[in-house]
């Protein structure tokens, strides 16, 4: 490639950036897709991952911010799936014309779409985390579900949970010690199964604005 | 001034009184100081039915409206819920041995592939408060566990609640039969659950959603006098 082509394909790269709007939660495993894919064209920009507290509010947030950075962009993407929306989030990207992720939430699409739905009914009582979830167990879980202050509570929350799956993103052990804890906390079974990214990358992948120099 | 001589004597308390406290206790979660509360306004004479409405069902309908304004979380609304349980535990059988008012069955249960039931366990708490008989089919219901409880029960409504965007779509699958089966209009249906709308319900075919077991209850006792409306009028 000689100095004219860079400088060509630099071009077509700044006119062709894609802002990801995501989930705080993927941040993480987001840019570590990027970084393995050199997908240069793509930026993030993150909603805060407590919204899925409530994730009524998650539609109206997602719009604020497609407004915000639209003139900037050539092409937004939304990185949330339904994550409790009830079909209002799509609704809401339909109205502003941007795509997002497909499935009910990140838990499906780490697994795998297909593989998610195969285990729907032999994990139906699974609660599942992911590496996100594990790290953060305490402020996502434990804390807003009030087991800190009330532990009697458990039962209300998880008695008709039998097993805590981790849907692991990366190989790390100590993310599978404290995985393996969460679930004694929460006083249920314990199951562990390396997903890698799923499905994202396939989703990031179709934002190429050429061919991707690199497959995670 | 010791800790002891903050501590409030229920039994010592006059009758209103004790019903504000009450509807604090509620409000802050003690079942046991609810539990005490029922069983002196039992001592005091009044009917378990007075009880129920003026001290328990108020107490929740403040925390139902501070949980609707973000000033209450879940944890809290759990607590009060069980604190009301507490109270309810009393006066259940009492309720039934004085002839408390009815005002109508409900069949309940969380749809097929779902194992959520906070939100229907208050529900039913609650409907059974407002004076309704609840028969709570518990969670993961196929069709045929509704169909034959409704067929054994006959109750005026059906209510159906889902947590999952994957699942809430079951309650058309339960509705779709009692519509291919001609007993859609025999009952009065409520859908409710976090990620479901009021769109939602409209596009499945129920007669209403409930955001929450307040809403599920005014809903329940408005189209219940409706349904006795018509059929008086017919």
């Amino acid at each position: 490639m000689d100095a004219c082509d860079s400088i060509a394909d630099l071009g077509q790269l700044k006119q062709s950036k894609v802002l990801l709007i995501a989930c705080g939660a993927l941040a993480k495993e987001i840019l570590a897709i990027k970084e393995i894919g050199g997908w240069d064209h793509l930026e993030l920009t993150c909603l805060p991952a407590q919204l899925h507290l409530y994730p009524e509010k998650i539609p109206a947030e997602v719009e604020k911010a497609v407004k915000l950075h639209r003139g900037r962009f050539e092409r937004i993407f939304v990185v949330y799936a339904d994550c409790g929306t009830g079909g209002l989030l799509q609704q809401k990207c339909d109205e502003l014309g941007v795509e997002m992720v497909e499935g009910p939430h990140c838990y499906a699409f780490f697994d795998g779409l297909e593989e998610f739905e195969r285990n729907s009914e032999s994990e139906l009582r699974a609660f599942y985390l992911t590496d996100f979830l594990v790290r953060q167990f305490d402020s996502f879980v434990w804390q807003p579900l009030g087991l800190d202050r009330h532990p009697e509570l458990r039962d209300a929350y998880f008695g008709n949970y039998e097993k805590l799956v981790y849907l692991a993103q990366t190989e790390d052990k100590s993310l599978d010690n404290k995985a393996r804890l969460c679930a004694t906390r929460l006083s249920l079974d314990y199951a562990r199964r390396f997903t890698g990214y799923g499905d994202l990358p396939k989703f990031l992948s179709r934002l190429a604005p050429h061919p991707a120099r690199g497959s995670p | 001034m010791s800790e002891d001589d903050d501590d409030i004597i229920l039994s010592e308390l006059p009758d209103d009184e004790l019903v504000l406290q009450m509807h604090d206790d509620l409000y802050d979660g003690l079942r046991e100081e609810i539990e005490e509360g029922v069983n002196i306004f039992l001592e005091r004479g009044w009917e378990p039915y007075k009880i129920l409405t003026v001290a328990l069902v108020e107490g929740m309908r403040i925390v139902g409206i501070d949980f609707r304004d973000g000033i209450l979380f879940v944890p809290e609304v759990l607590l009060a819920a069980n604190a009301m349980k507490g109270g309810m535990a009393i006066l259940k059988p009492l309720l039934a041995e004085t002839g408390a008012p009815r005002m109508g069955k409900m069949v309940i249960g969380t749809v097929k592939g779902d194992i959520h039931d906070i939100g229907k366990n208050l529900v039913s708490m609650m409907m059974e408060g407002a004076g309704f008989d609840v028969i709570d089919l518990g969670i993961n219901n196929p069709v045929e566990n509704y169909m034959e409880a409704l067929e054994s029960e006959q109750p005026d409504i059906l209510g159906m609640s889902a947590l999952l965007t994957t699942t809430m779509p079951y309650m058309k699958v339960v509705i779709d039969t009692l519509v291919a089966k001609g007993v859609r209009d025999d009952y009065v249906i409520l859908v409710g659950g976090a990620p479901l709308n009021e769109e939602f319900s409209k596009s499945i075919g129920a007669d209403a959603y409930c955001r929450d077991a307040a809403v599920a209850v005014e809903t329940a006792k408005k189209l219940m006098e409706r349904k006795h409306n018509v059929l008086a009028a017919g």
